[in-house]
């Protein structure tokens, strides 16, 4: 088969596009495909990137002003230790580094939300060292779940059990809290 | 030396042993993202930054084994020809992102292959376990352990909120991103894959054709994976994945059983001419390369075939592609000389099955 572009080199990409459900095929050689800028199937993009996806969904729905307020609006919130600006991080659809979580907190829970299906915190693994007391913390969190399910079991022995471990837990976390500084 | 193996001693032990529901699931593979606090992200930060980043990862990550058994060696993308970079790719070993767009980019290899750490990917750290089968579970542990080893060497970017910090917002929180590849040519013979991959979507998995787009998978191969990354806990997002390839697998297998029954000779068929093109074939492109693959490896599945092993679908589907061509050959090859060179590696690599017995 010939690029269908150049008419000279054999075509060694081929797209099938669905638009509206309308099927074309689209053959090219790697050199018009480059040119064309669809080479992207070997970048394994196809196409349209997360990136253009995520722009217009960062883009959407957050203001209701008009778009020229939403922008000034935003160009105010700058990352302290990136210099990123939300739009850019809008056009890009990536943070410069992990400040920008906490700059552009108030506008992110929309897109978490939307992202992972409406969630906003996190319930997985927390690392050792940068996690701190917070694996201290949800343990205490999760043995008063038990402490309270003991109670109205009344299996009071265990309950006791469960809450001088607790005690033990707050006063190791209440230790850390002094001695390092709460970050 | 050791790059040479890497790269000449082309099979890596995904490709090459068989893992649970083999017949089935060809690997599985479970990657973390992961960043260093103190540092900007790949997008934006300083060459400096980037420079930095290599350095700790090669002495810190690349001078010690992680245990007696696995060392990583660490190869700078500058330093590979493209022609090493694309076979990496095309082994899965790293992103095209990273071998095409990333001056700075590194990768940490051990030795048998399964486990791979991209630095300066998309996020600083990227740790990759690759695994033959269905063992999701098992590389999820493989890539904690990593995980834990790497923590050691650095401070990571998290927030108690919002779990791991990433540079997209698509993976904040585990960082996880869980998949299995699976070779589905029975849902795709009867049509259920139509059916099905629109409802594995609403589960909030994403479903690919790896070598091609949507159901028009090359090889019928596809890729599922996760697409949600916060909110959830690891082991559950491994576990909702797997409910659903088990579910795929139960279906793949009463597709292939109702075929045996009511097409047997036309299966049969279809399965000895896709062999008989692969062994006699002098020029073949590929699409009809993947096509006759699957049917090959059906035909071993079902047991039409005999005395071959039932990775080459695995193994021929990463050889014949354009990267690894040009390495077998030693050098650079245009589009038609591909297609003659792909015909003599299968032809080669079934009379190598054939003589084995």
């Amino acid at each position: 088969m010939i690029c269908e572009q150049c008419n000279e080199r054999p075509a060694t990409l081929h797209f099938t596009k669905v638009v509206n459900g309308e099927k074309s095929e689209v053959h090219l050689c790697d050199t018009c495909a480059q040119e064309k800028g669809q080479m992207s199937l070997f970048n394994g993009n196809a196409g349209f990137s997360i990136n253009d996806l995520l722009g217009g969904l960062l883009n959407g729905g957050t203001f209701h002003h008009s778009s020229h307020n939403a922008v000034t609006h935003r160009e105010e919130l700058r990352c302290p230790k990136c210099h990123m600006i939300y739009q850019q991080f809008v056009e890009i659809g990536r943070f410069g580094c992990s400040e920008c979580y906490k700059t552009f907190k108030n506008h992110l829970v929309p897109v978490l939300k939307r992202l992972h299906s409406g969630n906003i915190v996190h319930t997985g693994k927390i690392p050792k060292k940068a996690g701190g007391n917070i694996s201290l913390k949800k343990r205490i969190e999760e043995l008063k779940q038990d402490l309270k399910q003991s109670i109205e079991q009344e299996e009071f022995e265990r309950a006791a059990n469960i809450r001088d471990e607790v005690r033990a837990l707050e006063k190791e976390v209440n230790n850390g809290q002094e001695g390092g500084g709460q970050s | 030396m050791s790059l040479e193996r890497f790269l000449k001693n082309a099979v890596s032990s995904w490709m090459s042993e068989e893992g649970p529901d083999s017949d089935i699931v060809l690997s599985s593979r479970i990657r973390l993202a992961r960043n260093l606090k103190e540092y900007k992200f790949p997008i934006i930060f300083s060459r400096d930054e980037a420079v930095e980043i290599i350095n700790w990862a090669r002495n810190g990550l690349g001078s010690e084994s992680f245990s007696d058994t696995c060392s990583f060696e660490l190869l700078t993308m500058n330093d590979l020809k493209p022609i090493e970079k694309r076979v990496l790719v095309e082994k899965h070993l790293v992103s095209p992102n990273l071998a095409e767009n990333a001056p700075y980019g590194a990768v940490l290899l051990s030795d048998n292959e399964e486990i791979s750490v991209m630095i300066n990917e998309e996020d600083h750290i990227r740790i990759q376990c690759l695994y033959p089968g269905l063992q999701l579970k098992e590389a999820l542990i493989m890539a904690g352990k990593i995980d834990d080893w790497i923590e050691e060497k650095g401070v990571y970017a998290f927030d108690e909120e919002r779990g791991y910090l990433t540079s997209c917002p698509t993976n904040v929180g585990t960082g996880l991103r869980a998949s299995v590849m699976m070779h589905l040519p029975g849902l795709v013979l009867t049509r259920q894959i139509n059916r099905i991959i629109p409802a594995i979507n609403q589960l909030g998995l994403v479903v690919r054709g790896i070598y091609g787009e949507g159901s028009e998978a090359l090889g019928n191969i596809f890729q599922i994976s996760n697409q949600i990354t916060l909110g959830k806990s690891e082991e559950d997002i491994v576990e909702d994945l797997l409910s659903v390839v088990e579910q795929i697998i139960d279906r793949e297998r009463s597709a292939r059983e109702a075929l045996v029954k009511t097409s047997d000779i036309q299966l049969e068929d279809r399965v000895f001419r896709s062999y008989g093109i692969l062994s006699n074939a002098r020029v073949i492109e590929t699409k009809e390369a993947a096509k006759c693959l699957s049917d090959l490896r059906l035909g071993i599945d079902l047991g039409y075939i005999k005395n071959i092993s039932k990775t080459i679908l695995n193994e021929l589907m990463i050889l014949t592609q354009p990267g690894f061509l040009q390495q077998y050959a030693g050098g650079p090859l245009n589009p038609d000389e591909r297609d003659i060179r792909r015909a003599a590696l299968i032809r080669e690599r079934l009379i190598l099955e054939e003589n084995r017995e």
